[in-house]
């Protein structure tokens, strides 16, 4: 089945200023692996979700500086990189249960919102490619509901937080947005709220000392023949 | 990108995809799945496993890689280590900074520990765990057409009827309360206009029963309690994984940490311990690529058992039947259920349909493998690596355009990054090592279970405890797990150490471990935990000297 391994092709990488040769179409992180370096920080879930591989790059003769990271970005010849496994930046505290909602929420605990140029570096920035300062115009307009939305794929690596010229840390402002959302704006589940009374009640609870005890044929009977809720029926219009 | 190869499949994968709309393959019944799984499943392979040689589970079958670390000498030599220096005090020590550690932290705070008396000891950073990367979903049964009773059914069903029934009945009693819980912290979950949850299917599901927050459902719920365990100030000790438990002879006092940065051993001193350290995925059982984070080297497991802890069900590995197998750089990576649950059908070389999308994960992986080695019908990658089809582009045909985006952004992003439309073109697959379904037994207090019933002051959450899922967990249920028993752990570890004092503290129980591998020859240099894999390349190991 194994195909005839092909010539391995190499690239040159400057892992902070230092040469390493490593085989092309490798991901920044397996490289800095191939080429030696075992990680403690800088590696996380090495799929794209944890935001620990931040990763700052320059390519030969291209001004640009590239922010991606490391797990999801392939190695090219002549890449110059580092890693920025932390960011320092100061996160509000606060109760969420004694927060109003409204559109003063999120300049009160971030007032250096006011601070934003409108310069587009964050949205630069952002390996998740996140309409970064838009969001952020949201939350100094007091729009919670769009500065939850444009950033819920934020997996809060830091790097709009480390390029920004007026030092918002954007990612820590659209985490309470995002939980404002969700606890205050967020219509709540109705259906939810009643099956929690009923356990609550123990309505279950005698059906189910009853299913605790029944024999593994019993219970295998019981799911062989459990009917399953069809496909088909779509659920009607969704959310947004 | 694809390469040219795959050019001809994909076009038969398009020509077939109007009548396969019209029509699923039948679900497979009991018998024809057994077969399957015997034949096709890596569970089933007997030379993958053996005996335990020592310890209170002693004769358990495990895989060679769990019996590799569990058959291994501690870090440390005990009589080194001073333990006359406390470094840190705590009411309830966590060890294990994911979904089921920050649950258990803060349900220890609701349940009356002040938080400079919580202590949450992490081996990465705080939310670096496989709660951060769980993609499609959390299950609870909370609509009028479902109930605990049948999420119960369908958990101990897809378990393969192995599972814990006190646990299971936890698990399903729970789960409308910790999504109660989480819509109260601000998780944002996918609802309708009128408030109502949307839920989907997920494989072995017989209600529509799975909550989803996009595709970033884990993180999404991981990043909420993490925002609340900094608000309430509860201290965390990043980089810190703890190498060994210690007791007074009777029950669990604390544990010792080590720096992962400067080397340091740290003492610590507790009333009441939690362990959620997760799985074993970096263990790469059978050489398997893995879905799991950097970190999940079942570092808990190894350092439980040597206390007395029992292990069951370790001898099942979840292999989640869709990893990544092609490109290159991400083979291995999750693509969530989420997307066979939407519609996507699992689809051979010549683009027909082999198994219903939605079997329980032991039986549709097991299929997959089948048809790519058994039945010769899998698409070759340039590597030669395997796989089969996952026909995305239907799911846009089924739910409308956009809706990839939308539900699967994380997918469509990572699919993006590397030159592949899944919106335009369908993906390739292949099983990849998901999940511990056992672990260490736990009782529905998520009390630790010894030889002679719970070990005192000692807890467990999530994927390193073993008895909910059986042999078989399904989707949705793990990260409801880490919540559920998060929760319990939490409660339980705080109402224990309210009423205890601070014991002695010992390594005796880890110098009895090394009198009983000692007697049973095993080698020395086998040591654990090994808190990281290394993936150093091999020509640098070769010349690497350790000097400083």
């Amino acid at each position: 089945m194994a195909k005839k391994k092909p010539e391995m092709k190499m690239v040159r990488i400057y892992i902070m200023g230092k040469e390493y040769k490593v085989p092309a179409g490798l991901t920044i992180m397996k490289a800095m692996e191939y080429a030696g370096y075992r990680y403690i920080r800088g590696a996380g879930c090495r799929a794209g979700f944890c935001g620990a591989c931040a990763t700052v790059y320059r390519k030969e003769g291209d001004y640009k500086l590239y922010a991606d990271l490391a797990c999801q970005t392939t190695v090219e010849d002549g890449m110059w990189l580092v890693q920025l496994p932390f960011t320092p930046a100061n996160k509000a505290t606060y109760d969420l249960n004694k927060i109003k909602p409204d559109d003063k929420a999120l300049v009160n605990f971030y007032p250096e919102l006011a601070r934003c140029v409108s310069c587009n570096t964050c949205t630069k920035a952002c390996p998740q490619e996140l309409d970064v300062m838009d969001y952020i115009q949201a939350s100094l307009r007091g729009d919670i509901a769009k500065a939850a939305e444009l950033s819920f794929d934020c997996i809060q690596c830091g790097l709009c937080a480390m390029r920004c010229p007026a030092e918002i840390a954007h990612y820590h402002v659209a985490q309470l947005a995002r939980r404002l959302y969700g606890k205050y704006i967020a219509p709540k589940a109705k259906h939810l709220e009643e099956r929690v009374k009923e356990i609550e009640e123990g309505k279950y609870d005698e059906e189910m000392r009853k299913m605790m005890k029944k024999s593994i044929e019993e219970l295998r009977e019981m799911y062989n023949s459990r009917d399953i809720e069809p496909e088909e029926e779509e659920e009607a219009k969704e959310a947004d | 990108m694809y390469p040219k190869e795959f050019e001809k499949s994909i076009r038969k994968v398009e020509e077939t995809r109007d009548e396969r709309l019209k029509k699923l393959p039948e679900r497979m019944k009991e018998k024809e799945k057994e077969a399957l799984l015997k034949k096709w499943h890596p569970d089933y392979k007997p030379e993958a496993k053996r005996k335990l040689k020592v310890g209170v589970s002693k004769g358990e079958i495990v895989p060679n890689e769990v019996a590799d670390i569990i058959e291994a000498y501690p870090l440390i030599e005990p009589k080194e280590i001073d333990l006359s220096q406390v470094d840190y005090e705590a009411d309830v020590l966590i060890i294990g900074g994911g979904g089921a550690g920050t649950a258990a932290a803060l349900f220890a705070y609701y349940n009356g520990i002040k938080p400079e008396n919580i202590i949450i000891a992490t081996k990465l950073r705080h939310g670096d765990s496989n709660t951060i990367m769980a993609q499609g979903g959390i299950q609870a049964a909370d609509k009028p057409n479902d109930s605990p009773l049948i999420h119960y059914l369908d958990v101990i069903g897809g378990g393969h009827f192995a599972n814990k029934p006190e646990l299971v009945a936890r698990l399903v009693l729970d789960a409308p309360l910790i999504i109660k819980w989480h819509e109260e912290l601000g998780v944002m979950y996918d609802k309708k206009p009128d408030g109502e949850m949307i839920t989907i299917h997920g494989g072995g599901t017989s209600r529509k029963r799975m909550h989803s927050a996009k595709d970033y459902t884990g993180m999404e719920i991981m990043r909420v309690l993490r925002d609340e365990a900094r608000n309430i100030g509860i201290k965390v000790l990043e980089f810190s994984p703890a190498i060994e438990l210690l007791t007074d002879g009777n029950r669990v006092t604390g544990a010792l940490l080590y720096n992962l940065e400067t080397d340091q051993y740290y003492v610590v001193r507790a009333k009441a311990v939690v362990l959620a350290t997760g799985g074993f995925g970096r263990l790469h059982i059978q050489g398997f690529p893995t879905t799991n984070h950097y970190g999940a080297t079942a570092d808990g497991l190894v350092i439980a058992y040597r206390l007395g802890a029992k292990l069951r069900d370790m001898d099942s590995v979840q292999y989640h039947p869709t990893g990544v197998a092609y490109p290159e750089q991400i083979v291995g990576l999750l693509v969530t259920e989420k997307v066979r649950g939407l519609g996507a059908q699992p689809v051979n070389v010549d683009g027909e349909q082999f198994v219903h999308p939605l079997e329980p994960r032991d039986v549709e992986a097991a299929a997959i493998i089948r048809e790519c080695y058994g039945r010769n019908k899998g698409v070759v990658t340039p590597t030669g690596m395997r796989g089969v089809w996952l026909d995305s582009p239907m799911i846009e045909i089924i739910h409308g355009k956009g809706t990839i985006e939308r539900r699967l952004g994380a997918m469509f992003r990572m699919f993006k990054r590397f030159g592949i439309d899944m919106r335009e073109e369908p993906i390739l697959v292949f099983p990849t090592l998901h999940y511990q379904n056992g672990g260490i037994e736990i009782n529905e207090n998520a009390q630790v279970l010894g030889i002679n019933g719970p070990i005192e002051a000692l807890f467990a959450a999530g994927e390193v405890e073993g008895g909910v899922h059986g042999k078989n967990r399904l989707m949705g249920n793990s990260l409801l797990d880490t919540q559920v028993f998060g929760r319990i752990a939490g409660i339980n570890a705080a109402k224990y150490a309210k009423k205890a004092k601070f014991g002695k503290l010992s390594l005796e129980h880890v110098e009895k471990y090394i009198e009983e591998l000692k007697k049973a020859k095993i080698k020395k240099e086998r040591k654990a935990p090994i808190l990281l894999p290394d993936y150093r390349g091999k020509q640098v190991l070769s010349r690497a000297i350790d000097i400083l």
